[in-house]
């Protein structure tokens, strides 16, 4: 292993994480197996929900399902503005999760797309108050730009709708962003398979988050593993910048006739 | 007296917040409590009092990505 690679640590704020894969909680068919997941894909950051209490599920909430190793990324999902997004960041936060949270303001119920507005307003109180900010938003440069100067610690653009595996359905925009962007950039929803979650590695992400495609994999355990030797691939082949593509063939044996000189 | 539990209108016959936590059969060890809209403390439970229409919160974390 080369020294750059034993060295490559991804900082949210002022916390190191090895693990460039994020994880999330929700679909699990079984909360038993995201412990298990967790040790397979090391994955060091995983998000969570928070929601009004159903009086008839009896189940125990999912911190108790978290090896207390892994950090807790609460999200504000639900939170259709931003002032809604700031109070469950709050609760959070009072509820003894840290000081992360992933801000998800969403309106548009169809496709989940977020509202980089809310999203931008929230990221502004919320930084201002010491939270580590990792604001899932539409692939856009301004915003990119207007985030990082709000405090955020890294953006999370989509790569496609939330739970559709469609991969990067943005590339070109995401490009775009992780070209310019100052702070780390999480491709966030969408990446379907461990081959998309490689290409944006490649592409130059920072890291990527994967809920949908582990959870409701027939092998959850399996996936995590397989997303987790996925992404290491795509960063250890940016690490080690890849050579262009080429329009016409180049030989890569000796182009002299085999028995001629 | 009645609150407003969860956005619901109930009864309850416990005068705190902890005691109605446990009179409406939640486990309160996963709970997260708001009493109009100000989070309580879990420590603070016991010594919360619940007035007529106040709104009760009670939240907990849940699996989400």
């Amino acid at each position: 292993m080369s020294t750059k690679e034993t060295e490559d640590t991804l900082y949210f704020g002022d916390v190191p994480f090895t693990s460039r894969l994020l994880t999330g909680t929700g679909k699990f068919a079984s909360r038993d197996i995201i412990a298990p997941m967790l040790e397979a894909s090391g994955s060091e950051l995983i998000t969570v929900a928070l929601r009004r209490v159903d009086p008839d599920a009896k189940e125990k909430d999912i911190l108790q399902y978290i090896p207390k190793s892994v950090r807790i990324l609460p999200n504000t999902s639900g939170a259709r503005t931003a002032e809604e997004a700031v109070r469950i960041a709050r609760i959070a936060r009072e509820a003894g999760c840290g000081d992360f949270i992933k801000i998800e303001v969403i309106t548009d119920m169809k496709y989940l797309l977020p509202d980089n507005a809310g999203t931008l307003k929230a990221t502004e109180i919320l930084a201002k108050e010491g939270f580590i900010v990792l604001p899932y938003m539409m692939p856009d440069i301004t915003v990119t730009k207007q985030l990082h100067d709000a405090g955020a610690a890294a953006i999370m653009p989509l790569g496609s709708p939330i739970g559709t595996n469609r991969g990067l359905e943005m590339k070109a925009m995401l490009k775009r962003i992780i070209e310019i962007s100052k702070l780390p950039v999480v491709v966030d929803a969408g990446i379907g398979r461990p081959s998309q979650a490689a290409e944006a590695m490649e592409m130059g992400a920072d890291a990527v988050l994967v809920n949908t495609a582990i959870a409701t994999s027939h092998d959850p355990v399996m996936a995590g593993k397989a997303f987790a030797l996925a992404v290491q691939a795509g960063r250890m082949a940016r690490l080690a910048q890849m050579a262009e593509e080429k329009e016409y063939a180049e030989a890569s044996s000796p182009l002299t006739g085999f028995l001629r000189q | 007296m009645h609150i407003i539990l969860n956005g619901e209108q109930t009864a309850i016959s416990s005068q705190s917040l902890h005691a109605m936590i446990t009179e409406k059969g939640f486990d309160p060890n996963t709970l997260i409590a708001e009493v109009n809209f100000q989070l309580i403390k879990k420590n603070d439970w016991e010594q919360t009092t619940l007035n007529e229409g106040d709104t009760v919160e009670l939240l907990s974390f849940v699996g989400g990505g």
